[in-house]
């Protein structure tokens, strides 16, 4: 076993590159959530995000064109979803599902003849004296782009979702979506746009994934990203900046376990790769050990139909 | 005001229907509403008062008919658009967000809420001006019924209406409550905005209301000017009959039947209340009813008793024998029986039919089962003999409970615990939401009951029904139980007093002229 080349350096740049996939759909979870809708299809709408952004920026040779078309291509698989729960009332759960099964299954029928070929590359912060600093430089000055979004879109969910009458509407129209709807805002439409808007983000985090992180097109390369999303949503308890907090952590794990792999400790390789998700499960039951704590932060109106009856 | 005759018409309604598929809720109904003016609308549970209300909120459109406001035509197509013109709504069932907070709450009323800091500042000076103090930044979920109302009341006053429609307002108030809010609703009427005051509490509308509409099925079927009629007179234009008011025979009180002592028990909801040492004891034949206002631990103490939440075992005794770590069913085998609340998901599984349910409680008592499989024959023969005997008006037992309507369901629950000869029943809120005339059949029946030497919790948030049929009462407040005192002879304040005053909420009404010979003196 050999730790001597451990950097923490590394540790927290490749942590912050690992957690973005998971920091942007999570992010867009969480509005949907806030708004009272339970999307399972986190997973689905995720890769389905990573191979229509695959696609664009391998033909067009953009990676950024590439993104917007993840965000577009998440955002109208999650109508679907939309629609179906919204209009014609169908079970959330159930319809969460199968969007995941569905997104796979769509996904690979996509990308079938892109297997094995390499994106464009996505250009890196290059600030001139900034970038080349030691350890500051690598960590807050040397990634690509979409690190930066992610972290600027915390933010912004979190100053919204306080600050403007738009994210009381949200929160409203997740707390209690009889009384939302009594005083006369639009349940169905609001919850549509929180859709679309976790669509969009879970797209974007599997572009990432594709044109980033891997960067490749593999079948199922998501594999389990969006499960992760969802657990880290209730991590945080629908928090934004915990949301960061929790992507990073499972990003820091996600590191560690592989340098320790490659670092030859004698504990079996698959151990190791199950830890991030065991810790994941451990994280979620230490959090919701407390039920009323809870579910004190819980949108009280999660995953229950809305139907307007007048 | 005394002089409304003269006031003018602020809402004329003329002719408005509305017809759902099987039912007309209103039927060509016409009145005006004076400025200035309180104007009761009376009627029973499906008179059609709430559709009426929402049609004039613009949250229903009428199928024909026409409203003037003011002399200009007025048609809401949304409430945005009624709260422009100046109708403001309190709701009967809250229409409040329990995890934001006050000021967030308003500012979602309100069509330009100001920015955060100024909102807050004016709701402290319009909640007091009006004698309802307020904390803005205080979370809804944890104030108080009394205060969550004032919550709704102040986002109405920051939108300054001429027209404020309140739907039973006092069903969750104390009484020393509702002389607060009473003397609110009157300064208002003095600044001249007009008030449409739903309820079916005959003494209050009595008290408050210049103007009374009555309603029943769908039609207005009189108006008077309620000062002048005894509340008696009042329920019959209401119901349309003779009341016939349930009796009891005096008797003597048995041995104690049912005993709760130092009860203790977290409540499962984050919201809820939890119980702390409740103690009491009912005896045999004795009827101990339970006041207080709606979320004070009356689910708790059901639960406790039913076997549903789990206490101490001796917490809980039944003729001596601690019963408190028994589950439900093995409650029901020593005649312990309840009827929760909430009747569509508590009280009865929704979307299974009459017999299945009268099947789920009644199994064990009935027989209804052998060796782990049905005997259909025997439940449906149980159901039968519920829907007969207490009326529940259903084309049949293998209707769902969820189509019936919520009176007819409430006796059907109530009957099928009372048929089973219980030696004790914990029912909470045995007649909410049904008409007149049922509601005084279920009492009968309890009281009945009683007298066959059964031992009976009536919960109840409808102190005269409560002074009506109990030997006892006692009230719930915030978990605790006051010591429960015989009911003959028990006065409004006294009652009040046991459910908790104003619960802590200042009364910042005073007569000017003791503030003045405060000051001066």
């Amino acid at each position: 076993m050999d730790l001597s080349s451990f950097d923490p350096v590394v540790l927290i740049t490749t942590m912050m590159i690992a957690a973005t996939p998971i920091l942007l759909a999570a992010l867009g979870e969480l509005v949907a959530e806030k708004a009272g809708v339970l999307n399972l299809g986190v997973e689905g709408m995720m890769i389905f995000g990573a191979i229509c952004g695959f696609m664009i920026a391998v033909n067009t040779g953009s990676p950024f064109l590439g993104f917007v078309a993840a965000a577009v291509g998440g955002a109208v698989l999650s109508l679907l979803f939309g629609l179906l729960t919204q209009y014609l009332l169908s079970n959330q759960v159930a319809t969460g599902l199968a969007l995941t099964l569905f997104g796979l299954g769509l996904s690979a029928l996509l990308g079938q003849s892109y297997a094995g070929i390499k994106p464009p590359s996505t250009e890196k912060l290059d600030l001139p004296v900034l970038s080349d600093l030691p350890v500051v430089g690598p960590i807050l000055f040397s990634h690509d782009l979409m690190v930066y979004f992610a972290i600027a879109l915390v933010a912004g969910v979190w100053a919204v979702l306080k600050y403007t009458r738009a994210g009381l509407i949200l929160r409203a129209v997740g707390e209690n979506h009889d009384a939302a709807h009594a005083l006369g805002y639009k349940v169905v439409r609001i919850r549509l746009l929180a859709i679309m808007f976790g669509g969009a983000c879970a797209g974007l985090g599997g572009a990432y994934l594709s044109l980033v992180r891997v960067p490749q097109w593999t079948e199922g390369m998501t594999a389990g990203a969006g499960w992760i999303a969802l657990a880290i949503v209730v991590f945080a308890s629908w928090k934004p900046w915990r949301v960061l907090l929790g992507a990073w952590l499972f990003g820091g794990v996600t590191f560690l376990q592989l340098y320790l792999q490659a670092a030859g400790v004698s504990i079996p390789v698959e151990y190791l790769s199950m830890s991030p998700y065991v810790i994941t499960i451990v994280v979620l039951v230490i959090m919701s050990a407390d039920k009323n704590k809870a579910a004190m932060n819980a949108p009280a109106s999660l995953g229950k139909q809305f139907h307007a009856t007048h | 005001m005394s002089d409304t005759g003269e006031a003018p018409v602020l809402l004329h309604l003329d002719g408005l229907t509305k017809a759902y598929p099987g039912v007309v809720a209103n039927d060509s109904v016409s009145f005006d509403i004076r400025e200035g003016e309180v104007h009761a609308l009376l009627g029973e549970n499906g008179a059609g008062k709430s559709t009426l209300v929402k049609m004039i909120y613009g949250l229903v459109k009428p199928d024909s008919g026409t409203m003037t406001l003011r002399g200009q035509r007025f048609e809401p197509s949304e409430p945005r658009a009624a709260r422009a013109d100046g109708i403001a709504m309190v709701f009967q069932h809250f229409s409040l967000f329990d995890a934001l907070n006050v000021a967030e709450n308003i500012a979602l009323g309100m069509e330009k809420p100001p920015k955060m800091g100024d909102l807050a500042a004016k709701i402290k000076e319009v909640s007091e001006e009006y004698g309802l103090p307020l904390d803005p930044h205080a979370t809804v979920g944890n104030l108080s019924a009394g205060e969550r109302q004032r919550v709704e009341i102040i986002r109405c006053l920051l939108q300054d209406p001429k027209l404020l429609i309140m739907d039973e307002p006092t069903s969750v108030l104390t009484p020393q409550e509702v002389e607060i809010l009473f003397e609110t609703l009157r300064q208002l009427s003095r600044e001249g905005t007009a008030i449409l005051y739903i309820s079916h509490k005959l003494e209050e509308i009595r008290s408050l209301c210049d103007e009374a509409t009555v309603l029943r099925l769908g039609k207005v079927v009189g108006s008077c000017t309620p000062r002048e009629k005894s509340a008696r007179e009042l329920a019959e234009m209401m119901v349309g009959e003779v009341l016939h008011v349930p009796e009891r025979a005096a008797k003597d009180a048995g041995e104690v039947v049912l005993s709760v002592s130092d009860l203790s028990v977290d409540s499962p909801n984050p919201f809820g209340t939890s119980l702390k040492n409740v103690s009491l004891e009912v005896r045999a034949g004795e009827i101990l009813g339970i006041g207080g206002v709606a979320g004070n631990g009356q689910d708790e103490l059901l639960a406790a008793i039913s076997g549903e939440a789990k206490t101490d075992q001796g917490a809980v005794t039944v003729h001596g024998k601690a019963v408190g770590n028994l589950s439900p069913n093995e409650r029901r085998k020593l005649a312990i029986l309840a009827a929760p609340e909430e009747r569509l998901g508590h009280a009865a599984a929704p979307d299974m039919s009459l017999i299945e349910n009268a099947l789920l409680t009644g199994a064990v008592r009935k027989d209804l089962t052998k060796s782990g499989f049905v005997n259909w024959g025997a439940s449906r023969e149980f159901a039968r003999e519920i829907i007969k005997k207490f009326d529940v008006r259903t084309p049949g037992s293998t209707n769902a409970a969820r189509s019936l309507s919520g009176g007819n369901l409430q006796k059907f629950v109530v009957g099928r615990e009372v048929l089973q000869d219980p030696d004790v029943l914990v029912v909470n809120q045995p007649t909410w939401g049904v008409d007149a005339s049922a509601a005084a059949s279920i009492r009968q029946s309890l009281l009945d009951l009683a007298e066959r030497g059964a031992a009976i919790i009536v919960i109840s948030q409808d102190l005269d029904e409560l002074m009506e049929i109990s030997d006892r009462f006692a009230a719930l407040n915030e978990g605790s139980l006051s010591d429960a005192r015989p009911a003959v002879g028990l006065t409004v304040d006294e009652i009040g007093l046991m459910m908790g005053g104003a619960h802590g909420m200042e009364v910042a009404h005073s007569h000017p002229d003791e503030h003045h010979e405060g000051a001066t003196s």
